[in-house]
């Protein structure tokens, strides 16, 4: 079966196959990234602005900020987890306190499902 | 591309969810097919039901608009019996018991932990007296609000209430107007106060006059969410009474047509005006929407106004006792958060029914106010044991505080807001010294940038933040300083981020110590922060641990329900959702 990915509720939730699986306010670290200067982003997540998949991987673009240096904005894609057998749906969601890489991505990544 | 949602309204939505809801009221939660449970949740909105937060799968929130907060002194007691029958959840709220209302920032009323099942008889009983949930969330004509003693208030420009009846009628349950890219609030007040705060409403009507004639002057496109706060703009336009409805009409067609379906972060009408301008939409609206000529704008009272104004002078928000046209008073009952638990609901509806009220209203401060009350039974319904709770002339940190519904419910919230906000009224009133003559003054505590508590327009804004204390995550708050509405209105400025929970009401005891010992003579302490640069504000006060102790600052991990005694997920007494 296809795999239905969106944000749900303004955003507040990354719904995976209509179970809410990965939730806003929680802190993210993340590493290499271009969204401030610090070296690691104290992130808090705010909002999920997009979501995409890259198969086997969930990722989405999150609006927040920094709680160390207070820059806002969007990240670039971060994984949120993987749906490894896309016939039996099951999401594994990435902890959000171990460490991050957002990656930019080069083609579009907006399909509402794959 | 249309988004996702557009897609599941073009299925179904608007008048014909009910027939669906009420299938699955009959069938059970396990009904609705576990791939249709997003589409589903977002289509029970347009009915005022709002699915609560994971970890509270199948049950849900009900808001009731009433328009311009009013009830009757029956309808009211039909809300308190509501939610004490159904409202009740798993585990009590340790300040507000097991039962309760909300009274929200837009007049409406919301209770929590309403299972599927009880939908029907819920909607029986609330139709039956004259009450209704339809659009009271979703995408289309919400609660209207204003004043909520429009036609008694003996300050009044213009009853506005025979008008927003007609909207509310003509509006809801309207298949033109049922499927719009977005929620569109609306205000249309006729009082002086200002108390409809057209400001940060899609669309309002404020009082005016045009050659010699009273009505209303138009704004569109104002709203606080997501960091991107706009005041509505005025499109130059008069209306009366009479003309009213059609412009109304005119411009939530306008908005149908041409809102952004493709973009739901973008389409609310006040980023169609930022991209138009105020000519454009006027002239979108003369050419396309009405079939007369449109007047230009009158001239206002927004000199006058009072309410949320931080005015030194005047308090315009409906507490305490005022003089009705016809000669009876009206009592404004200070409601801390707006919260109110079911029982009590109940007792105030006996009470104003006692006195021969005829009307309950709520307002925009999560207030409530018994109308009708006759000069010679003023001071017996004065002396009710229940109104030393719900005060008539409350402390000023009790009256001027306002609180969202935040992390037990709400999936956006970052921070625990409701009962916070409860114990900081408590700390401040126990322990701050108020500078002598501030006898308003305004907390608004929001969980995230959302702003349902209207953080943005406060004389101490509080938004919900995150932040590291001995390198563990707490509960903190960017706090803003400045705003209100009034004859200027001004969105406050954010000049202090990131504060530790345990931090916040320290930081107002220190601000309040500096306003007392800087001030002018006479001036409010909007006007003290205004004389101040941004530059000036950061910094004018320390954040500083006190004695306020704070419960909930280390709950940053999600929950089935913060104040259960195992609120681990796993604990959760519902039914998965997956």
């Amino acid at each position: 079966m296809t795999t239905s990915v969106h944000q749900l509720d303004d955003g507040a939730w990354l719904s995976v196959n209509d179970s809410r699986e990965v939730n806003v306010s929680d802190l993210w670290w993340l590493a290499r990234q271009d969204f401030c200067d610090c070296e690691m982003a104290d992130f808090l997540a705010e909002g999920f602005v997009e979501i995409g998949v890259d198969h086997p991987d969930v990722e989405g673009r999150v609006a927040g900020q920094c709680i160390a240096c207070g820059e806002s904005g969007v990240t670039d894609w971060v994984t949120l987890g993987r749906v490894v057998d896309p016939d039996e749906g099951e999401f594994y969601a990435v902890d959000p306190t171990s460490v991050h890489v957002p990656e930019r991505r080069r083609r579009l990544a907006r399909p509402a499902e794959s | 591309m249309a988004s996702k949602v557009e897609g599941w309204k073009d299925e179904v939505y608007g008048e014909e969810v009910r027939d669906h809801l009420f299938r699955f009221a009959e069938e059970g939660w396990s009904a609705i097919p576990d791939e249709e449970h997003d589409a589903w949740f977002e289509r029970f909105k347009w009915w005022g039901l709002y699915h609560q937060r994971k970890g509270q799968e199948s049950y849900f929130m009900m808001r009731v608009g009433t328009p311009n907060g009013r009830m009757t002194p029956e309808q009211l007691r039909v809300v308190g019996e509501i939610a004490r029958d159904y409202a009740t959840g798993p585990v009590d709220n340790p300040e507000f018991g097991d039962a309760y209302c909300d009274w929200t920032t837009r007049q409406s009323i919301q209770m929590h932990w309403i299972q599927l099942q009880d939908v029907p008889e819920i909607f029986e009983k609330l139709e039956a007296h004259g009450l209704s949930t339809i659009q009271a969330c979703g995408d289309s004509w919400r609660n209207i609000v204003g004043s909520p003693m429009a036609g008694r208030d003996a300050d009044e420009h213009i009853d506005a209430w025979p008008v927003i009846k007609e909207l509310n009628e003509t509006f809801k349950g309207n298949d033109d107007h049922s499927n719009l890219p977005r929620k569109w609030k609306v205000a249309v007040t006729g009082d002086t106060r200002g108390s409809g705060q057209a400001e940060i409403n899609d669309l309002g009507f404020e009082p005016a006059t045009k050659d010699g004639r009273k009505g209303f002057n138009v704004t569109v496109g104002g709203g606080l969410s997501r960091k991107e706060p706009r005041f509505a703009r005025d499109i130059d336009v008069f209306v009366t009474p009479d003309t009213l409805p059609d412009v109304a009409g005119g411009l939530s067609a306008l908005f149908r047509d041409n809102g952004d379906r493709d973009d739901r972060f973008n389409a609310r009408i006040k980023f169609l005006v930022d991209e138009w301008g105020t000519e454009k939409l006027r002239r979108v609206l003369q050419e396309e929407y009405v079939d007369f000529e449109l007047p230009s704008a009158g001239e206002n009272l927004r000199e006058g106004y009072t309410y949320n104004s931080g005015r030194s002078d005047e308090t315009g928000d409906y507490v305490g006792v005022h003089d009705q046209v016809d000669g009876q008073n009206f009592v404004g009952l200070s409601v801390l958060v707006g919260r109110m638990g079911a029982e009590d609901v109940i007792e105030l509806a006996d009470l104003a029914e006692k006195y021969g009220s005829e009307l309950v209203g709520l307002t925009q401060r999560q207030n409530i106010v018994v109308a009708d009350i006759a000069d010679e039974d003023l001071d017996e319904f004065l002396a009710e044991d229940l109104l030393e709770h719900y005060s008539p002339d409350p402390h000023p940190f009790m009256r001027g505080s306002i609180a969202c519904t935040g992390t037990e419910y709400c999936s956006l919230s970052i921070v625990e807001t409701k009962n916070r906000m409860v114990r900081y009224a408590r700390w401040l009133k126990n322990n701050v010294e108020l500078p002598e003559g501030l006898t308003d003054f305004h907390i608004h505590l929001s969980g995230c940038t959302a702003s349902c508590a209207q953080p943005q327009i406060a004389d101490i804004s509080l938004r919900g933040m995150k932040t590291r204390k001995d390198g563990e995550p707490v509960e903190a708050f960017d706090i803003g300083l400045g705003g209100g509405l009034g004859e200027n209105p001004q969105f406050a400025d954010w000049v202090e981020m990131r504060v530790a929970a345990d931090e916040v009401p320290g930081y107002i005891e220190n601000l309040l110590g500096i306003y007392e010992e800087r001030r002018d003579e006479g001036e409010s302490f909007r006007e003290f922060i205004a004389r101040h640069t941004d530059d000036e504000l950061n910094g004018l006060a320390e954040p500083e641990e006190t004695s306020y102790e704070d419960p909930y600052l280390g709950n940053t991990k999600l929950t089935w329900y913060p104040y259960a005694d195992d609120s681990d997920m796993d604990a959760a007494p519902t039914p998965a959702d997956d």
